[in-house]
């Protein structure tokens, strides 16, 4: 019987930073987790394809951003079969309640598992495509968050915050219109792309084109969070391009979703 | 990384010649063997020509004497693997051979150019940062607090490749400098990458020769290829430049750099006789052979440009990953790259000081077809070559094949000072480390330089007064769109700058996101783990062939003294600054070309003594002249890139460029001269001035006051005068911070005291730096800047427009930012729609 309580190591939840072929966010997101107090350990798919690690044994899984295996055939597409193929029991990981968080790569590798925006469905009904703008693209954008949604990563975070994207395949469509009134539902549309005063609005605010803005997506339960943004790179004030302003005060927001996972295993 | 030549022989055809040459050590030998010693001249010669060895006469009879005293035939191998070693890539002939210099006064002998420069400025500094300079893959220099850290720079040049295949000649060409920096000390992790490109302007509309792409092609293609090669290895691209001049349309330039850190521990190299022999990473296939020795020759319609490699990032950074943690379990002790030349210059560079013995069979192949001395030459991407200790050794193939890259032993390090290499027991090579490495006999070359005669254009900045009024605005609208001047954003925002979190000063700053950063700095958290070490790193640039074209030694000065302010302004601590230079020039056969290359090293020596500052690493690529459309000989500018990087200790006082603030005074630190030759003004309005001559000993005294009062937290904005000097400096730290100035040029320091109001605001005279300070601070900014040139110019405004007051003192330029911004940024995104 497996147990829905959060594995502690001391009073650090154990978080798995899965690695694949061409991963290269690991080593900041596995910091961001150990600076709230998380235990981030590196594993590789290859691990598990080798089945020498438990995936139960951990609290937390995180897939960071990066190139996973060179974004050949669709970007996290060999990645998100792999997941399916050897971390099958990452469907229970999730339907006990414990947090997951797919960034970037990560997230378009949960989607193209099935396992975002539905992880009880086993089906992809979602994807992504290309950037509107045909380039990869490096900026920083608005994004407001879903104050109604039950994600637990952006719990207690202000409506509006700011964080780096950086992708080329980065625009969110969905298998079927009917997939986004679903979504909206179910309350799955965790962060949208928005201008500095908080309009949905186009190029460059939304910076690859997704569908209703969406730059990330949780399950229904609020406990698996995918996002194109990269959290791990706005953990301290000076990360942000105008934290040399006089007018600018804000800490590094990104760490907060980090913490929350960590806090939520703890209590 | 390497100058790649495309594949073997010419018509496609494999060398045959002569009769088997029994071999000397009892083994047969694997190729048919040359007729080498024989031979008479003019028929080696044309088997040199044929074979793409790039050998000189000198050379060849060197090679021939050499193999008579042995007694015997060299293999095609042999020659191959001498031709590669002696090539001007990797020896470096011209920049570490005799010179004979004239400048028409008087003349000077070289016995080696760069020991007497460069090298020369380096030793007598002893810099107590450098910790391994000139010998490894790259320079590496202490970092952060308490002596735990390096960090490994290298810059590198791959032009011939990107001029015949632009995306993967920049793909290979970052692919490789990252491999220079993996295989520097024991292996370094890359937490930057740079670009520079000098090409051709995209709207060129002039004759091109059949063959040559137009240079909006090269720019798309060289900027994709390292958006795709760096953003896959997850380092962030986020420093550089771009040259625009019509000269590089045959031959662009395109500048790779890396910079890693590794600890301090693993710094050193120390491959022993019994390790292990062991290739990692990607198969070798018949993948660019006779990279060296290509960049020996100039580039014509008979180029055969269908086979540079295109890079594999996905390998790499396999092999990158594996490598990280096999350094840090210590399972090797040595490790190099596979560059120009492939394994003959990876083992060969290892096996130096010892000997090795390699057994080419075992190399997996990407083809089974390949030639024994083609899978010693293979520039097959994606490679390194390690010194494995036998215990080690099967953790390390357990690792590397756990990460899904080859690994394989090749051979063993011997002590008997020989290089052999055989394939199935037949001899490949069996070849004297001491002949190979220092056998090659050294050719004077001849250098003149004579200064250029005045051009017939009249003097730069006769205007002043109330007649200039609305001239100075439109002159400076059009100098913010120039291509040499303007928003780089379309590139910029292509690379993912910000990977690994440490990007803590960004290529585009301000208000908005946009504006132009002097210097990134790189705060390598996720390197070090040390989340309470705040100790970063900023790197900066500079570049200036138009200086060159009046004098490449002024040229030379420019670019150190707009490299280091370029740090300064970032908040670096530049008296521990490492310089490193990247020299791209036409032919050094022709002495008027060569005369230039000396000015420029002098220039290089004089600047390193000057500032203080030494040299860490360097490059040169010759031979960047091709046959124009009329089969002339079209010569590059004679080019250098200086790159300089200095410690941030901490990373949390850095500072960006753009202002802060309305109603804040503006300092202008340095002298302005009538020293329009060279400058944006000058080009744009074909008139003529000196060109820029920086007095290094006065500027570091200045740079050393500007450090102090950022130290003191007094400057809330700092940017560097270059191109288009104060006009261009003040409007882009205004559009950035999305607050106007008003200056009075009556306040600036200049030397003569009269200057036009047009030279004062379009001068490029050297050494300058604009500085925003809060009114609060003036007088602890004056105490600091005391004893220095500099003067407070005006202030910053709520308004948002540039107003400048002229010597008069009426308002000679009044234009709106936002009119000033617009004509930056559109230049680039309306070329490139």
């Amino acid at each position: 019987m497996m147990s829905s309580k959060p594995v502690l190591r001391g009073k650090r939840p154990k978080v798995l930073v899965l690695r694949a072929p061409g991963t290269n966010c690991d080593m900041e997101t596995a910091l961001a987790f150990k600076v709230v107090g998380g235990e981030p350990e590196l594993v590789s798919i290859s691990d598990f394809r080798a089945a020498k690690v438990r995936l139960m044994e951990f609290s937390i899984v995180a897939i960071p951003g990066g190139f996973s295996y060179g974004d050949d055939v669709a970007a996290g597409k060999i990645l998100a079969n792999q997941v399916k193929l050897y971390m099958k029991e990452i469907r229970n990981f999730v339907r006990l309640g414990r947090p997951v968080i797919g960034i970037c790569n990560g997230f378009q590798a949960l989607v193209k598992a099935g396992l975002l925006p539905f992880s009880g469905a086993a089906e992809q009904t979602a994807s992504f495509t290309a950037n509107d703008s045909g380039r990869f693209e490096a900026r920083w954008v608005h994004l407001r968050l879903n104050t109604q949604s039950m994600c637990l990563w952006t719990q207690g975070l202000p409506e509006m915050i700011e964080l780096p994207v950086a992708h080329g395949e980065g625009k969110l469509v969905l298998k079927s219109p009917r997939h986004l009134e679903e979504l909206k539902k179910n309350k799955s549309i965790a962060l949208q792309y928005v201008s500095d005063d908080g309009k949905l609005l186009g190029y460059p605010h939304n910076p690859n084109g997704s569908v209703f803005n969406i730059a990330g997506l949780t399950n229904p339960e609020g406990n698996c969070l995918g996002l194109m943004p990269h959290p791990e790179r706005f953990t301290v004030r000076h990360h942000h391009p105008n934290w040399t302003r006089q007018t600018f005060m804000k800490e590094g927001i990104g760490l907060e979703m980090f913490r929350n996972a960590v806090k939520y295993c703890q209590s | 990384m390497t100058e790649r030549r495309p594949a073997a022989a010419p018509n496609g055809k494999r060398a045959t010649t002569a009769p088997v040459v029994p071999a000397a050590r009892g083994q047969a030998p694997a190729d048919e063997g040359l007729r080498f010693t024989t031979l008479p001249p003019k028929e080696l010669k044309e088997l040199n020509a044929k074979l793409g060895w790039s050998l000189n006469d000198v050379e060849l009879e060197a090679i021939r004497a050499h193999f008579k005293k042995a007694g015997r035939e060299p293999s095609r191998g042999e020659v191959e693997t001498i031709a590669q070693t002696w090539s001007e890539h990797c020896k470096h002939k011209t920049f570490n051979g005799p010179v004979r210099y004239s400048d028409g006064k008087k003349s000077r002998v070289f016995r080696s150019l760069f020991a007497e420069t460069i090298v020369k400025a380096t030793k007598e500094l002893s810099s107590p940062w450098c910790l391994s300079v000139f010998k490894d893959n790259a320079g590496i220099v202490q970092f952060g607090k308490g002596g735990r850290w390096a960090l490994a720079v290298k810059v590198e040049t791959h032009n011939h490749p990107c001029a015949v295949e632009p995306y993967g000649g920049a793909e290979t060409g970052i692919g490789g400098v990252i491999r220079d920096v993996l295989g520097a000390g024991l292996g370094a992790k890359p937490v930057l990458n740079t670009d520079t490109f000098c090409l051709a302007r995209p709207d060129y509309s002039g004759e091109l020769p059949e063959g040559a792409l137009h240079p909006v092609r090269t720019l798309r293609g060289v900027v994709a290829g390292v958006r795709d090669y760096g953003n896959r290895m997850g380092i962030p691209t986020a420093g550089g430049g771009l040259w625009f001049d019509d000269d590089y349309r045959l031959n662009p330039l395109v500048f790779c750099g890396t910079v890693g850190i590794l600890p301090t521990w693993a710094v050193r190299k120390e491959v022993k006789p019994g390790d292990l022999i062991v290739a990692v990473g990607g198969p070798t296939g018949r993948d660019g052979l006779h990279g060296a020795t290509f960049s020996s020759t100039t580039m014509d319609g008979e180029t055969d440009r269908a086979a540079v490699q295109i890079g594999h990032p996905l390998n790499e950074k396999r092999v990158l990953d594996a490598l990280m943690v096999a350094r840090d379990r210590r399972l090797y002790r040595g490790v190099t790259d596979c560059g120009a030349g492939g394994f003959s210059s990876a083992i060969g560079e290892l096996a130096r000081d010892c000997g090795a013995r390699v057994e080419l069979e075992k190399a997996p192949l990407k083809c089974s077809d390949l030639e024994p001395w083609e899978i010693w030459l293979s520039e097959a991407q994606e490679r390194m070559v390690l010194a494995v200790p036998p215990k080690s050794y099967p953790e390390l193939e357990r690792l590397f094949h756990a990460e899904g890259t080859g690994c394989s032993v090749l051979g063993e390090f011997t002590k008997t000072g020989r290089l052999v290499v055989t394939h199935k027991g037949a001899r490949v090579a069996d070849l004297d480390m001491g002949f190979l490495h220092d056998g090659m006999p050294r050719v004077e070359r001849r250098a003149v330089w004579t200064e250029g005669s005045k051009p017939k254009r009249g003097p730069c900045g006769a205007r002043g007064g109330p007649a200039v009024r609305g001239r100075l605005g439109s002159i400076l609208t059009r100098m913010l769109a120039h291509l040499n001047v303007c928003s780089r954003e379309w590139v910029i925002r292509q690379y993912d700058h910000e990977v690994q979190a440490g990007t803590v000063i960004k290529p585009l700053q301000g208000q908005r996101h946009d504006g132009p950063g002097d210097a990134c700095v790189i705060w390598p958290v996720a390197a070090t783990g040390d989340w309470e070490d705040r100790s970063g790193f900023a790197v900066g640039h500079g570049l200036n062939p138009s200086y060159g074209r009046v004098d490449p030694y002024w040229m030379a000065l420019c670019c150190a003294d707009e490299a280091l302010r370029n740090l300064l302004c970032a908040g670096a601590d530049i008296s521990k600054a490492s310089f490193l230079d990247n020299f791209c020039w036409a032919s050094p056969e022709v002495p008027e070309q060569l005369g230039g290359l000396v000015r420029a090293a002098l220039g290089c020596h004089d600047a390193a003594k000057g500032y203080g500052i030494p040299f860490i690493s360097g490059k040169d690529s010759l031979y960047n002249q091709s046959r124009d459309e009329k089969g002339r000989e079209l010569a590059i500018p004679g080019t250098l890139l200086i790159t300089a990087v200095a410690p941030v200790p901490d990373i949390t006082h850095s500072l960006t460029m753009d202002f802060k603030g309305p109603g804040n005074s503006l300092f202008l630190v340095g002298v302005t001269k009538d020293e329009t030759g060279g400058s944006l003004l000058s080009q744009m309005e074909g008139c003529s001035g000196e060109v820029p001559k920086p007095d290094p000993k006065a500027a570091a005294r200045s740079f050393k006051a500007v450090a102090e009062a950022i130290s003191k937290k007094l400057v809330l904005s700092a940017h560097d005068l270059s191109d288009g000097g104060l006009g261009v400096a003040l409007s882009e730290m205004a559009f950035s911070g999305e607050f106007g100035a008003s200056i009075e040029l009556d306040q600036i320091l200049t030397s003569p005291a009269m200057l036009s109001d047009e030279t004062i605001l379009f001068s490029e005279s050297p050494s300058r730096i604009l500085l925003e300070v809060s009114p609060k601070d003036d007088l602890a900014v004056m105490r600091a800047l005391k004893g220095v040139p500099a003067r407070r110019i005006g202030s910053t405004t709520a308004n948002p427009l540039i107003k400048v007051s002229g010597l008069d003192g009426s308002v000679v330029l009044e234009t709106l930012l936002v009119e000033l911004k617009a004509a930056w940024q559109k230049t680039l995104p309306e070329l490139l729609k």
